[in-house]
C-alpha cells in the first residue's frame, strides 16, 4: 500500500550535513581562514559587500566561505543578516573630491590636474597564467623583496578635484542638482518599495546594489544600439573616502570611519533640445570597493535610463525602468529564479486534468475532413 | 510634582515592548477585520494625559519615525507630546494633510475630515488612519454598519460622534478606495471603522 | 503523535527575526490591506534568511502577526511534511519559539502555499498565503505604473477578454490554478496559485485571509465575511476540477487529489493533497476504497 512521503525534516539535516562537507572540501587541506578571504580575494569581498550592501570586509568573507565561494549566495547571506541590523543614524554624504585615491584616470583629457594616476590595475597585464602563484612558498611575502610591503602604502594624501568639474565651470556639462539641493530627503529603497516613475536617487541605490553581470550586460547593450548615450569615461576614480555622521546632541559632523569606494563619471552627448541647448550630460556609477567594471556599468545603465527625462526616445529595455530596476537585484533574481525546484504539484496536477480534458475534446482537424 | 513636559514627568512606554507591541497590534487588526466589534487591550499602560490607555496603546504600537502624526487640541499637551516624541520617535504636524496617524483625544471638535490625506486614486493605501478616543464605545448616535468584515449588520454608536461626523463619513464612502480608516477607543476597549465600512440609520 | 509541538526559541534573534520597526512597517501594512480588501499595499519588504520566491512575504506577514499564545500550522502543496514547510516551520519554532501543529482546527496561524486546507476555517483563525505574483493583471500588461491605473479605473476588461479568448477556443475557461477574483465587488485579485477548486472556499469565509508577496513588495487581505467572486460568465459558469477516482488512502471523494505516479508502466493513484485531512479521516476510521483508489494508468 502506498504511504504518504515522510521524513522532510530528517532529509533537511541530512542535506545540511552535506553542504557543509563539500564546503570543507578534503580535510587534509587547511581551512582557508576569513582573514585570508578578506585579504586575499579583495575584488570579491567588494562585490559581496556592494550588492550585499553591507560595508564590512570580514563579515563579507565569512560569507564567501560559507557559501563555498559563490558570491550571489554570499550577497544573500550578508543581504539577510542586514535585517536584523538596527538603524541607528544615517551618515552625511561622501565626498569623493575628498576621496585620497589610489588611481585615477580619465579617457577625455590627455592629462589633467593631479594628473593620471595608474595604480593598481589588471588592464595592461596580458592575461597568462602566472604558474609562479601555483606554488605558494614562491608567493610567500617572507620569501618576496618588501616591495609587496611598500605598494601597499596609504593613498596619497592631498585630495584631487574632479575632472567633470573642470567641464562644469564651462557650462559644458549639465548642472546636477540631488533630492538634498531641492530640500527634500533622498530616497531609501531598503525603507520604501519602488514607485514608477523612480526618482535619479532611487535608480541609483538600486544600480549600486544590482547584479554585476546584469549591469555589464545591459550596459553593453546600450553601446551596442539599444539606447544610444555615446559615452566617454569622464573620470574613473577608485580610493578612500571618509564616512561621518552628525550626531544630535553634538549638532556637528564627526568621521566615524572610512571605505573604499569607486566612482565613475560618464560623458555623454546630448543634442540639446528646445528649451536647452547642446551640453554634455552624465551617467554616474558609485560602488563599495574596487569595482571599475561594475562602476562604469552602472553609469551606462544611469545614463540609459534618463533618456525619458531628456526627451530622448528611449525605447530600448535599458532605458527601461521598470525593466531595469525591478530586474537587476540578484537576491531577488535567484530566489524567484530557484523556486521553480520548490515542489509545484498541486498546479500541475491542475494544469494535468485541464490538458487531458483538452485532449479529450480535441477535435482533430483532419478527422473533421474526413467526415 | 515634574513639571509639565519634564523629564520627570515622561510616563512609560510598553512594559514589553515587543509582546505588548504585538498583543495591541492584535486587538487592532481584528478590529479592523471586524468592524463596529469592540475588542480589549490586553496591556498595562500607564498613559499621559489625557490619553486613554487604548489610545496610548495603539499609538505604541503603530506609530515611529516614518509617521507624521497630528493631534487634536486636547491631546497636544506637553505630556503627550514629550511622551510620543520619546517612545515613538514620531515627527508631530501641525497640517492633518501631512498626517500618517491623526490622534484626537475630542472627536466632537474634529475638523472637517476632508482635511486628512485619503490617499490617491493610484496609492489608496496613503490614507490615514484616525484615533478617536471617546466617552464610550456605545451609547451614542446608533449607526448600522454593514460591508467587509460584517456578516449582515452589525450596530454601532460611539458617544461624542455627531451627526454631521457620520454624515461627512458617508459622502467618503463615494470616494473608496481611497478614505480615512477610524480606530475608536475608549478606556481599555478599542473599535475599528475601515473606509469600507458602509454607516446607516 | 501529539498535536501541538513547542520548541525553545534561539535567543540569538529578536522574537520572530523581525526587528520591531519592522514589524510595525509591516502590520501598518496589514491593517491597510484589510481596509481596501484586495489592494496591494506596497511595503518595505526586508531580506529574509529564506530566498525570495521561497515565501518570504508570508514569512514577514507571519513574523509580523504571531504572538507567544499563537499555534502555527505550515503547509506547502496542502502538506505538512513537504521540505519547504518543514523549513518555515522550523524557522518559526527556532525564532518565535511559538508551539507548531499539523491540525488544521487547533492553529490560529496557518501560512501556507498553493492550498487552502480542506477543513473549514473559522473565525479567528489567519490564513497567509504565500504570493509570487500579486498583480492579477500582470501577464496582460508587464508595466506597474499601467496596472495600478487599471486597477483605479477598474479596467478589468481585458481580464474577462482573455478568459473569453479561452472559450472561444477550447469551449471552456482553461485556467485551472491562480484563478482571478474580484473582491468585495471592487478590486480583482490573484488568489495566488491555488487551484480553483480552493476559490470557492475564499468566499465569505469566517477567517482572515492576508496575501504576502515579499520579492514583489506588495500584501493585501480579504477580511472575514467578506465575497471573493471567481471571474465567469453568464453561460460559463464557474466550476471546480472534479476526479473520478477517490482518495487511495481515505476514500475522500471531495478533496483535491493528488496524482502519485507509483511505478514505470505508467500506474498511478490519486491522494489527498490535504496530508491532515486525510490523517484524520483515516483515523476517523475511513479507509481506502475496495479498488484501492487505483488507477491501472491512462488509456
Amino acid at each position: 500500500m502506498y504511504v504518504a512521503v515522510k521524513g522532510g525534516e530528517r532529509a533537511i539535516e541530512a542535506s545540511h550535513r552535506l553542504l557543509e562537507a563539500e564546503r570543507r572540501g578534503d580535510p587534509a587541506v587547511p581551512e582557508l581562514s576569513t582573514r585570508q578571504v578578506s585579504e586575499q580575494l579583495p575584488r570579491a569581498v567588494d562585490r559581496v559587500m556592494a550588492e550585499g550592501s553591507l560595508y564590512d570586509r570580514e563579515l563579507a568573507a565569512l560569507a564567501i566561505r560559507q557559501a563555498a565561494g559563490d558570491l550571489v549566495e554570499a550577497i544573500f547571506l550578508l543581504r539577510a543578516y542586514r535585517t536584523t541590523l538596527p538603524r541607528l543614524g544615517n551618515s552625511e554624504p561622501v565626498d569623493t573630491a575628498r576621496m585620497l585615491v589610489r588611481r585615477r584616470i580619465s579617457a577625455t583629457f590627455k592629462d589633467v590636474p593631479g594628473g593620471q594616476i595608474l595604480g593598481p590595475t589588471p588592464d595592461y597585464t596580458h592575461r597568462l597564467l602566472d604558474f609562479r602563484l601555483a606554488d605558494v612558498s614562491a608567493t610567500d611575502p617572507a620569501q618576496r623583496d618588501d616591495t609587496v610591503q611598500r605598494d601597499r602604502l596609504p593613498p596619497r594624501e592631498e585630495p584631487m578635484p574632479r575632472v567633470m568639474d573642470l567641464l562644469g565651470r564651462e557650462g559644458l556639462v549639465e548642472e546636477e542638482t540631488t533630492a538634498a539641493d531641492e530640500g527634500q530627503p533622498p530616497a531609501d529603497i531598503t525603507r520604501e518599495p519602488l514607485r514608477f516613475p523612480a526618482g535619479r536617487d532611487a535608480r541609483l541605490q538600486v544600480l549600486a546594489r544590482g547584479d554585476e553581470g546584469f549591469l555589464l550586460a545591459l550596459g553593453y547593450a546600450s553601446q551596442r544600439g539599444f539606447s544610444n548615450t555615446h559615452p566617454f569615461a569622464g573620470e574613473i576614480r577608485y580610493g578612500v573616502v571618509a564616512v561621518s555622521i552628525v550626531p544630535e546632541e553634538l549638532g556637528f559632523a564627526i568621521d566615524i570611519g572610512e571605505i573604499e569606494l569607486t566612482e565613475v563619471q560618464m560623458v555623454n552627448q546630448f543634442a540639446g533640445s528646445d528649451t536647452a541647448p547642446p551640453q554634455f550630460t552624465r551617467g554616474y556609477g558609485l560602488v563599495f570597493g574596487h569595482q571599475e567594471r561594475k562602476a562604469m556599468s552602472m553609469a551606462l545603465v544611469d545614463r540609459s535610463l534618463r533618456g525619458r527625462e531628456l526627451g530622448e526616445a528611449a525605447d530600448s529595455p535599458t532605458e527601461d525602468e521598470e525593466f531595469v530596476l525591478y530586474h537587476s537585484d540578484n537576491v531577488e533574481a535567484s530566489g524567484f529564479v530557484q523556486h521553480l525546484k520548490l515542489p509545484h504539484y498541486v498546479d500541475f496536477q491542475s494544469e494535468l486534468e485541464l490538458l487531458r480534458r483538452l485532449r479529450s475534446e480535441f477535435d482533430p482537424p483532419s478527422a473533421q475532413a474526413a467526415e | 510634582m515634574p513639571g509639565p513636559g519634564g523629564a520627570l514627568d515622561l510616563r512609560p512606554g510598553f512594559g514589553d515592548p515587543v509582546a505588548d507591541s504585538q498583543s495591541v497590534f492584535r486587538a487592532v487588526l481584528a478590529a479592523m477585520s471586524e468592524p463596529g466589534t469592540v475588542r480589549t487591550v490586553a496591556v498595562e499602560m500607564d498613559a499621559p494625559a489625557p490619553l486613554h490607555p487604548a489610545t496610548a496603546a495603539v499609538c505604541l504600537a503603530l506609530m515611529d519615525f516614518e509617521t507624521p502624526v497630528w493631534l487634536d487640541a486636547a491631546a497636544c499637551t506637553g505630556a503627550v507630546r514629550t511622551w510620543l516624541r520619546f517612545h515613538c520617535g514620531c515627527p508631530l504636524v501641525a497640517d492633518p494633510a501631512a498626517a500618517r496617524f491623526a490622534v484626537a483625544a475630542d472627536p466632537v471638535t474634529l475638523p472637517r475630515l476632508d482635511c486628512f490625506s485619503v490617499g490617491s486614486e493610484a496609492y489608496p493605501d496613503e490614507g490615514a488612519t484616525l484615533v478617536l478616543q471617546v466617552g464610550s464605545l456605545d451609547g451614542g448616535m446608533p449607526v448600522t454598519l454593514s460591508g467587509p468584515g460584517i456578516p449582515g449588520e452589525h450596530g454601532f454608536g460611539p458617544e461624542d460622534v455627531t451627526r454631521d461626523f457620520w454624515l461627512q463619513r458617508r459622502a467618503f464612502e463615494d470616494l473608496f478606495p481611497q478614505g480615512l480608516d477610524l480606530v475608536f477607543t475608549s478606556g481599555v476597549g478599542l473599535a475599528a471603522l475601515p473606509r469600507s465600512t458602509l454607516g446607516r440609520w | 503523535m501529539t498535536r501541538v509541538s513547542t520548541a525553545a526559541r534561539d535567543g540569538g534573534y529578536t522574537f520572530a527575526y523581525l526587528d520591531e520597526q519592522t514589524k510595525r512597517m509591516v502590520r501598518r501594512a496589514i491593517l491597510k490591506a484589510v481596509a481596501i480588501p484586495g489592494y496591494q499595499v506596497p511595503f518595505a519588504s526586508r531580506e529574509m534568511p529564506l530566498p525570495f520566491g521561497w515565501g518570504t512575504g508570508g514569512i514577514q506577514v507571519t513574523a509580523s502577526i504571531i504572538g507567544r499564545d499563537d499555534t502555527l500550522k505550515v503547509i506547502d502543496q496542502g502538506a505538512d511534511d513537504t521540505v519547504n514547510a518543514v523549513s518555515i516551520r522550523a524557522f518559526f519554532a527556532r525564532t518565535a519559539g511559538v508551539p507548531t501543529t499539523t491540525r488544521t482546527q487547533d492553529a490560529t496561524i496557518i501560512q501556507t502555499r498553493h492550498r487552502i486546507p480542506e477543513t473549514p476555517l473559522r473565525a479567528g483563525q489567519i490564513l497567509v498565503y504565500q504570493v509570487p505574483i500579486p498583480e492579477p493583471l500582470r501577464w496582460l500588461e508587464p508595466r506597474e505604473a499601467e496596472t495600478r491605473r487599471m486597477h483605479a479605473l477598474q479596467e478589468y476588461g481585458v481580464m474577462h477578454v482573455r478568459l473569453y479568448e479561452d472559450i472561444a477556443r477550447y469551449g471552456h475557461i482553461a485556467t485551472s490554478y491562480d484563478y482571478p477574483v474580484r473582491v468585495n465587488g471592487r478590486y480583482l485579485m490573484r488568489p495566488s496559485p491555488i487551484p480553483k477548486f480552493d476559490n470557492p472556499k475564499m468566499d465569505r469565509s469566517p477567517a482572515l485571509q492576508l496575501f504576502g508577496a515579499g520579492r514583489e513588495k506588495r500584501i493585501y487581505a480579504v477580511p472575514p465575511h467578506t465575497g471573493v467572486r471567481s471571474l465567469d460568465f453568464d453561460d460559463h459558469p464557474f466550476e471546480v476540477q472534479k476526479w473520478d477516482q477517490a482518495c487511495a488512502l481515505c476514500g475522500s471523494t471531495a478533496s483535491f487529489l493528488d496524482e502519485i505516479v507509483t511505478d514505470n508502466q505508467g500506474g498511478r493513484m490519486f491522494v489527498c493533497s490535504d496530508t491532515d485531512h486525510c490523517e484524520t479521516r483515516v483515523r476517523a476510521g475511513h479507509v481506502e476504497s475496495a479498488a484501492g483508489g487505483r488507477d491501472p494508468g491512462g488509456p
